[in-house]
């Protein structure tokens, strides 16, 4: 039997007392540099083939003390998990610029500084996690491209899951305490990540707590690839998920039936991070600190929340008004139900026996 | 019912569809999906998918097939499948679904280390497993064997691989039986016995398997076959099979297996005779035969000429053939419009006769009536381009205006009226539901119609008709008024609804009496004779009517209330509830409130009058009401098995008491501190003897001056608006039958709801009736302690006191359901009412009541008269003073 890792029973306790608090939005922050093509080369990659501008990871490289600025400032706004800068850090993702042989260290450094920052901000009280990021990539297993064959896939199931085992294996390395797939909008996607993660799992000899983040694109209240939420729970619920919820895409307001209907039927915590509303005609987020947690602070008197942090367009300022939304309200009581067999197409089907 | 049976569809198999097959092998995946998405829309829950055939790259067809269906929505909202006996193709299957799957299967079939590693990854791809009965030895042929199997992989799944109970799926192999050898003989018996087993010890795990091999030695007989599958079924979901690999289409109700052939398949199945196989064959080539030649002679109207086959089809409601049939009579007609006006017509003019003469009923009507809706679909487009050309003329025999009133939200009545009218070539303008006086008037005049139709349901919509004769009178209609529904009558029309009316005001106690009703209105010939007959009618009616007022007396509400009722124990026996507070009930399981379903009043919607279930046996309903009930029960088992429904349901019991002597006032808590409602009662006022008492339902709870804390309960129930939504549906494909249908199921499921509840609130919730043990019929009957009025009963006619009910319930919030402002409740199929507990509380009619009682009444209500006397207008023992 394989152990758990050192930080799980911790992170166990801690979210049994209080609705623990995410970060905000990195790319956000990132944007808000203006960082230049220099910027983003740093003194590593002068040399490089491609432009590099837009490879958020990698300044986890070049620029490592502006995202552990950025980390500490989530810190100092509340956030009792951060999540490194590691979201297109796979083979798959860092082929647009060229860059997938940096994979393993943009992934070593990313956890290594999120997590020198989170010991340095820890209290007894008040422990910090790190939660290695890993997003959907840029390619889906479940959708051709191709409109006129349906049948045709760009990448399949085990491509993707040796590269994000790749990614697994670094963050392992650089000090992780938790994992968060993040920004799922093909299932198939995230299946292929916990297989990768179960395998990577079995060759260290630890188990991590594993959350589970989809993302509901529109107001059809699916994920891209049409399933319901409570669909997606089933197919994620054999990873035995410490948290699964929702992020990206909508705002609070937007997000709140959907995370209602998780609530209901999920017997595990519930982690929902919404985007600071909807963007404008500019693509910026004008949500203010003061609506979201508003929303946030509502969700939480409804008994709604484990785990609650930001997405697109949320800043330090929104953390913190959301932790002073929340403080002292308990965490949402995890409910137990009667076994059945939960199996899922694009919508759910629960036989009793 | 317990727990839903899942149907896995088994059309996408290679190995059992040779059509499936042969697209598969010429690459035809396109038309392969079609083969998935047309099982799921047959009711398919889950479908299976088999590539196993020796000639195929498996893993390919496999991978390809399910990316194709992830492209299709219909398709892939249901979970697969993955079937195959080769791990690398299940493998390819796991790899390429994004839901929860199941695989089919594993086995010990190579040892535990091969079984142990495989249920690992199949855990790790997040699926569930079926497990056949197969060991190192073979197959299991024996219970025994079949169960030991099962336990050993069970053990090993939970133990050692750490796959969750209900998570697996165990086939105990079902084989073929009467093949000639005794060994198989007791094949059947033995899957049913390991089931029983398997689900004993194993109660959250799952028990499935294939059908088809059961009948293999039958293969060419498809009556036996079904009669077969149905009755194994039957056996087997008793003993807790709750999944299969079925062809839904080939199974047969097990009700409407012939005696004859189910006993000798069930000697077959259950081995209970040595010679029972010798005797299924020699019989099954009896059934075989029959069926071929119903077959042939079901098909021999086919050789008609057209015309004739398109009154066939009319008479006997078979839309199959209809737009076939229709498209040959256009083709070969002048216009469109002949096609209707000839044979169409005529048809119906023919259902109409058989109707008419008591050959018919109502429910085979409504389905000659979508033959004829679809025909006329289908002609409508090539018409409307004849009209451009100026060749139509008028169509109809005149045009009907339907609605149910403001405040009212009852239609099936009136739609069955709608439906019944279009067959007798009316045209019907149908406004819907809690439709006001002024869109009435408007959309008669503009349309230029020749009779309006009201329907409603409630008591307050006998006032709104009202309110709409006046609303007539005043704009100087001329044209003939109809009155429908459950709460009206002739009496009421007579005296309520004709004397506001300048004109005609017909009251069509059902509707197989509209269309001679109409028919004879719009005749010049007719009318005159009609008219005088049903003014003579009312004024006899009206003048023994007002004689019966004069009559009779009342007493005083003093004398009345001295003369309460008090039952035998004075309250000293009362149970406190086990549960007291608010229980809410979300999404509750269909399957459950089918056993509840009270049938008679079901076949009454459809005018079939008489008791379930005799009905199905009565010399002249018998065929009309069988064929209704294997429509609805067909259709019920969608309703539970797919969820068209989504019932929910809240109850509460509260601290109450007896106050001011008629009403019952309800506290937050056993203190009494705080009075959160007031259920204002009314009290019988007629003279009584000395032994009988003038009760008002307040007497029922214990009165606050006893100083004895007793309790009420409420409830609201309700099936949702999916039935109207469903009705929607159909109506959009011109098919009304099921429209009708579904919203009379919705109906009844809402009533079984409601009496279900009650009885877990008897036995359970509230709890003092612990060791009742009812049957349906008894609960039918209200053989149990208790009673469960609803305002706008007869023993608490004002609707308006259910506004309290709602609000102590939340009702909006925590079902869904409001009020209409004539309170009638939303959705339609909702039930709501008042638990009384106390043994020797009963039903009861308020009867008249007097003007004391009213004044008092609509003071203690903060009501002013007027309105208390607008609510109780039915029970006035008085005329009120006009204003």
């Amino acid at each position: 039997m394989l152990k758990e890792s050192k930080s799980f029973t911790n992170l166990r306790l801690h979210s049994s007392q209080r609705i623990l608090m995410l970060d905000g939005a990195m790319g956000t922050m990132i944007q808000n540099e203006n960082l230049t093509e220099e910027d983003y080369r740093g003194n590593q990659f002068t040399q490089h083939s491609n432009d590099l501008k837009g490879n958020n990871d990698i300044l986890s490289i070049s620029q490592p003390d502006l995202i552990k600025k950025i980390h500490r400032q989530y810190l100092d706004s509340g956030a009792d998990i951060i999540l490194t800068n590691t979201f297109n850090a796979t083979s798959i993702s860092q082929a647009d610029y060229a860059t997938e042989d940096m994979v393993p260290q943009i992934n070593f450094e990313s956890a290594k500084i999120a997590k020198e920052v989170a010991l340095d901000c820890s209290e007894d009280n008040k422990p910090r996690f790190v939660a290695g990021s890993i997003g959907p990539t840029n390619k889906t297993t479940s959708i051709s491209p191709d409109v006129t064959d349906p049948g045709y896939r760009a990448i399949d199931f085990k491509e993707l899951r040796d590269s994000y085992k790749q990614q697994a294996l670094a963050l392992i390395n650089g000090g992780v305490d938790i994992f968060i797939l993040e920004t799922i909008f093909d299932t198939l996607n995230a299946k292929a990540g916990l297989s990768a993660l179960f395998e990577t799992f079995r060759e260290c000899g630890n188990i991590f707590p594993i959350m589970i983040s989809g993302t509901i694109t529109d107001l059809s209240g699916r994920t891209l690839t049409g399933q319901t939420p409570e669909a997606f729970f089933y197919s994620m619920r054999h990873a035995n998920p410490f948290s699964i919820g929702l992020n990206c895409a909508l705002g609070a307001a937007h997000m709140r039936p959907y995370i209602s209907e998780l609530s209901r039927g999920v017997d595990t915590r519930i982690c929902a991070y919404p985007n600071a509303g909807l963007p404008n005609e500019f693509g910026e987020y004008d949500e203010t600190a003061e609506t979201t947690a508003e929303h946030i602070g509502e969700w939480a008197d409804s008994g709604l929340l484990n785990i609650v942090g930001g997405c697109c367009g949320t800043t330090p300022e929104h953390m913190l008004a959301i932790s002073e939304a929340i403080i002292g309200k308990p965490p949402r009581k995890i409910p137990s139900f009667d076994p059945k067999l939960k199996l899922s197409g694009l919508e759910p089907l629960a036989i009793e026996a | 019912m317990k727990g839903i049976f899942i149907n896995i569809g088994e059309r996408t198999n290679v190995t059992g569809s040779a059509r499936f097959r042969k697209l598969i092998e010429s690459g035809d995946y396109e038309s392969a999906v079609e083969v998935a998405r047309h099982q799921v829309e047959n009711g398919a829950q889950i479908i299976d998918v088999n590539m196993d055939e020796g000639m195929l790259d498996s893993e390919y067809a496999m991978t390809r097939f399910l990316r194709m269906i992830a492209a299709e929505p219909d398709v892939a909202r249901v979970p697969i499948m993955i079937d195959s006996s080769k791990w690398s193709v299940i493998e390819a299957g796991l790899q390429n679904v994004q839901g929860k799957a199941i695989v089919n299967s594993i086995s010990l079939k190579e040892g535990e280390n091969l079984f142990i590693e495989q249920a690992h990854k199949i855990k790790e791809y997040g699926a569930a497993t079926v497990v056949m009965a197969f060991d190192e030895k073979g197959q299991a042929e024996t219970a025994k064997h079949k169960y030991e199997i099962c336990s050993r992989a069970f053990s090993l799944l939970t133990d050692k691989v750490g796959f969750l109970p209900e998570d697996i799926i165990f086939d105990p192999n079902i084989f073929a039986v009467a093949t000639g050898i005794s060994e198989h003989n007791d094949y059947a018996l033995s899957f049913i016995e390991a089931t029983r087993l398997i689900k004993d010890s194993f109660p959250h795990c799952h028990v499935s398997g294939g059908l088809s091999n059961l009948s293999f030695s039958f293969r060419g007989n498809e009556p036996v076959r079904r009669a077969m599958h149905s009755a194994f079924l039957f056996h087997a979901k008793k003993a807790g099979m709750n999944m299969g690999i079925v062809n839904a289409g080939q199974l047969d109700l097990y009700e409407n297996i012939p005696e004859e052939l189910l006993e000798s398949v069930e000697d077959v199945l259950l081995n209970r005779r040595s010679d029972a196989t010798d005797r299924l064959i020699e019989i099954a080539e009896s059934f075989k035969g029959q069926s071929t030649k119903n077959k042939q002679k079901d098909l021999l109207w086919r050789e008609k000429p057209t015309s004739e086959r398109i009154s066939y089809a009319l008479i006997h409601g078979i839309n199959e053939f209809i737009i076939q049939d229709t498209e040959e009579l256009r083709l070969i007609s002048s216009r469109a419009l002949d096609v209707i006006e000839g044979p169409l017509m005529d048809g119906m003019n023919e259902v109409g006769d058989l109707f008419g003469a008591g050959k018919m009923f109502l429910p085979q009507v409504v389905k000659s009536a979508r033959v004829m809706k679809q025909a006329v679909g289908h002609l409508i487009p090539f018409m409307e381009s004849e009209r451009e050309s100026g060749e139509n003329k008028k169509l109809h025999a005149g045009k009907i205006l339907l609605a149910t009133v403001k405040g009212d939200v009852h239609d099936i009545g009136k739609n069955i009226v709608g439906v019944v009218l279009q067959c007798n070539d009316y045209e019907v303008i149908d406004l819907g539901v809690m439709v006001t006086a002024s869109k009435i008037l408007d959309i008669a005049q503009k349309e230029k119609v020749d009779a309006i139709g009201l329907s409603g349901l409630i008591t307050p919509s006998l006032e709104e008709m009202c309110h709409v004769a006046d609303e007539m009178t005043r704009e100087g209609f001329e044209i003939p008024l109809l009155i429908g529904g459950a709460t009206t009558s002739r009496l009421h029309t007579a005296v309520k609804i004709d004397p506001s009316y300048s004109n005609l005001v017909v009251h069509v106690p059902d509707a197989s009496k509209a269309v001679g009703v109409v028919n004879d209105l719009l005749s010049e010939e007719r009318r005159p004779d009609f008219s005088k007959k049903l003014i003579e009618s009312y004024n006899k009616l009206r003048k023994t009517h007002s004689k019966g007022q004069e009559s009779r007396s009342l007493i005083s509400i003093s004398d009345a209330r001295a003369n309460c009722f008090i039952p035998d124990d004075n309250f000293t026996h009362l149970i406190t509830p086990n549960e007291p507070g608010q229980h809410k009930f979300n999404n509750y399981p269909l399957e459950k409130l089918v056993d509840f379903i009270d049938w008679s009043p079901f076949f009454r919607t459809w005018d079939l009058v008489g008791k379930y279930p005799d009905i199905l046996q009565d010399k002249s309903l018998s065929h009309a009401a069988t064929q209704l009930f294997t429509d609805a029960t067909t259709m019920l088992e969608k309703i539970v098995n797919e969820e068209w429904f989504n019932p929910s349901g809240v109850i509460s019991i509260w601290p109450a008491n007896k106050i001011n002597e008629d009403d019952i006032a309800v506290y937050s808590d056993q203190e009494r501190r705080e009075t959160i409602g007031i259920f204002h009662m009314l009290r019988q006022q007629m003279s009584r003897g000395k032994e009988r008492q003038n009760l008002s339902l307040a007497d029922f709870i214990a009165p606050k001056t006893s100083n004895t804390l007793d309790w009420i309960g409420g409830f609201i129930v309700t099936i949702g608006n999916e039935p109207d939504l469903w009705a929607k549906k159909f109506e959009a494909k011109n098919d009304d039958y099921n429209a009708i249908m579904v919203k009379a199921l919705g109906d009844r499921l809402a009533e079984a709801f409601a009496e279900h509840l009650h009885q877990h609130v008897r036995q359970d919730i509230w709890g003092y009736a612990k060791d009742e043990n009812l049957d349906n019929d008894s609960l039918i009957k209200e053989k149990y302690l208790g009673i469960r009025p609803a305002p706008g009963y007869p023993a608490c006619p004002d609707h308006t006191e259910k506004q309290t009910l709602f609000e102590l319930l939340s009702a909006e919030n925590n079902v869904g359901a409001r009020l209409t402002e004539n309170f009638a409740m939303y959705p339609a199929s909702t039930v709501s009412g008042l638990y009384f507990a106390h043994p020797e509380s009963h039903y009861f009619g308020l009867g008249k009541i007097g003007l004391d009682q009213v004044k008092d009444y609509a003071k203690r209500k903060n009501m002013p008269l007027k309105d208390a006397e607008r609510w109780l207008a039915p029970n006035l023992g008085y005329k009120p003073i006009e204003s």
